[in-house]
């Protein structure tokens, strides 16, 4: 419950909030399934991706969690009940539904799409009232948008009202459908980080459908990838996936940039960092040329008393100085802290002079440096 | 809405127009409420035959194959058989509101089935999908949808039987229409032209009335938009 996202290794333990058994969908008149015989337990409070090429199965998967679609056989349990005890429409309002391009109601105004399911549960007026302000401010929307209608909205607007009117009778399970292939990327990118920020605070439990594997990445505690015909092939963590993804179907599906990708995952934390060739201002000249030296570097990095990072030195311009302090250090291109993931310190790395990224606190203290072969070490082991 | 006529028609007197105002506008509120009446008895039938259409998909070509067939009879020999095989009798309006709503069925299905087929899918996915039961779903999401269409064949309804209703003058009935026949018969210019004149009238004022009101029962479709 409490991991945050995309950090776990192993799937979650904790109870169980929806689990599908033997689920199988043959569409009438089609050959073969859509999906076939899938398992999948999914724990309170963590973020499902479904992904997988289209035909996959996993819209339909998802539609048969809230009984838009009806399984040709096997079972799903949301809270431990048979789905199919229940009407269908009791189901649906205890279980949010986010889709494509919101698809909110255009005769309804943002603040009436927000309170659809509170009314359809006949909650009184100034609970649905309070409610409504209090998701608008949850999603960042402005109150004063409240009583136009969708049409006036920008896309990342509506897909915020989309999210706002799935979240709005506090279902404990959210189904996403390609909640926003339909937007920007830097539009998509933003709602992305609001989705991970949201659901620190709402613990809710997603299923969230995909085609793009790096939106699982980002997003998800645990992804499944699904093959043709609704085939299970790998179910695991981002970094699990990508560290070992079971077979080709999958390497190729995480793409040919995997290692990269892994990167993103990680921060500066996770490597393990190199001491560097750092000197105090006041050393000599022929100090730090020994200390250049001695791990193999033409340039040097200068430290104030306070081991503050001030810049760094080439070997050329130490000549005819008497000690480093004399010399107007350059800054460093790439400098990073502990929480900084390791793609961009690898940016940084491959774009900087010195061909290393230089990692320090808080306060600006050096702590030690990053190299390209920090970082493959730490993507092989 | 149904307005309500004085007991005996006045009736045209001289060659002008002077003192015969109160004649124009007896036959225009006769007009306007045969229309009235024609147009609420083809909607009263048209709304459950669209449902139907839009309900069970394979019943709309022959709903529709329906209507179309009889918005090709001719119009007096329907008056006539309405009125004489029918029993409706040819001395009153009902023959005409009768068949000026069976006129309407065509329209007024047509755009029902296609407005109610236009809610995007994923506005009814999404109405499904938090819970809205068939029925509500319908009457709270798709059919408000489809009220720029269903209001756009009203218009072409309400002016099309506008026109028609005059046809009703042959029998000494329809209105407005009463005065064209009657005009030619006493060789009265004015009086074909008052009804002319009237009629058209008429026919704007509603259409108008009719947009307005589309307007009202669609506060979120863009203004100048006649349609989504």
């Amino acid at each position: 419950m409490t991991a945050p996202p995309a950090a776990t290794a192993d799937p979650p333990a904790g109870d169980v909030a929806i689990r599908l058994e033997r689920l199988t969908k043959t569409y009438p008149g089609a050959s073969r399934p859509a999906v076939d015989g899938l398992d999948l337990t999914i724990t309170r409070g963590e973020l499902v991706a479904l992904v997988g090429p289209s035909g996959c199965g996993k819209t339909t998967t998802l539609k048969m969690i809230n009984r838009l679609i009806e399984p040709t056989s096997g079972t799903v349990w949301v809270d431990g009940v048979d789905i199919r005890t229940r009407p269908t429409h009791e189901l649906r309002r205890g279980i949010g539904y986010v889709i494509q391009q919101a698809g909110l109601f255009p005769h309804r105004t943002v603040g009436d799409n927000i309170a659809t399911v509170p009314k359809l549960l006949g909650w009184d007026r100034g609970r649905i009232a309070a409610r409504v302000d209090e998701l608008a401010d949850l999603l960042r929307l402005d109150r004063g948008l409240l009583g136009r209608y969708p049409a006036a909205l920008s896309g990342g607007q509506q897909q915020r009202v989309g999210v706002a009117r799935a979240l709005a009778a506090d279902p404990p399970v959210l189904l996403m459908d390609e909640p926003y292939s339909a937007v920007d990327p830097i539009v998509r990118a933003q709602l992305q980080d609001e989705l991970l920020t949201l659901q620190r605070e709402v613990h809710k439990t997603i299923v969230f459908v995909t085609h793009d594997i790096d939106e699982a990445i980002k997003l998800a505690n645990r992804i499944a990838i699904l093959n043709v015909g609704g085939i299970l092939e790998q179910l695991d963590s981002p970094a699990e996936m990508l560290r070992a993804p079971r077979n080709d179907f999958v390497a190729d599906f995480l793409g040919d940039d995997r290692g990269i990708k892994r990167l993103s995952l990680m921060t500066v934390e996770d490597a393990s960092l190199s001491k560097g060739p750092v000197v105090a201002e006041s050393t000599t000249a022929a100090d730090a040329r020994d200390a250049m030296a001695a791990l193999g570097y033409d340039w040097v990095a200068v430290c104030d008393g306070d081991d503050r990072l001030r810049g760094w030195i080439g070997a050329a311009e130490l000549d005819g100085a008497d000690t480093v302090g004399e010399l107007t250090p350059k800054p460093f291109r790439a400098v990073v802290t502990a929480d900084t993931n390791l793609k961009a310190a690898l940016d940084g790395i491959v774009s900087s002079q010195t061909r290393v990224a230089m990692v320090v606190d808080a306060d600006g203290r050096y702590l030690g440096m990053l190299t390209v072969d920090d970082l493959a070490e730490g993507i092989v082991a | 809405m149904i307005p309500v006529l004085a007991a005996r028609p006045p009736s045209w007197s001289g060659f002008g127009i002077d003192g015969n105002w109160d004649v124009v506008w007896y036959y225009t509120v006769a007009h306007l409420r045969i229309t009235a009446l024609a147009l609420a008895l083809g909607a009263a039938v048209a709304f459950p035959l669209g449902l139907a259409g839009y309900r069970w998909r394979r019943s709309y070509p022959g709903i529709l194959g329906v209507t179309n067939v009889l918005y090709t009879i001719p119009s007096l020999s329907l008056l006539v058989l309405l009125g004489l095989g029918f029993g409706l009798g040819l001395l009153n309006d009902r023959p005409l509101i009768v068949a000026l709503a069976i006129y309407t069925l065509a329209i007024l299905v047509r755009n029902l089935v296609e407005g109610l087929r236009g809610v995007p899918d994923s506005v009814k996915d999404a109405a499904a999908g938090v819970g809205y039961t068939p029925r509500r779903s319908l009457l709270a999401i798709e059919l408000p949808l489809a009220v720029p269409a269903i209001m756009a064949g009203f218009r072409v309804a309400a002016v099309s039987t506008i026109s028609l209703v005059s046809v009703g003058g042959v029998l000494g009935r329809g209105g407005l229409g009463f005065l064209f026949f009657e005009g030619f018969r006493r060789n009265r210019t004015s009086e074909i032209i008052a009804g002319i004149v009237a009629s058209v009238l008429l026919a704007v004022v509603v259409d108008i009335a009719l947009v307005l009101t589309r307007r009202v029962l669609t506060p979120w479709t863009p203004a100048r938009a006649g349609r989504r």
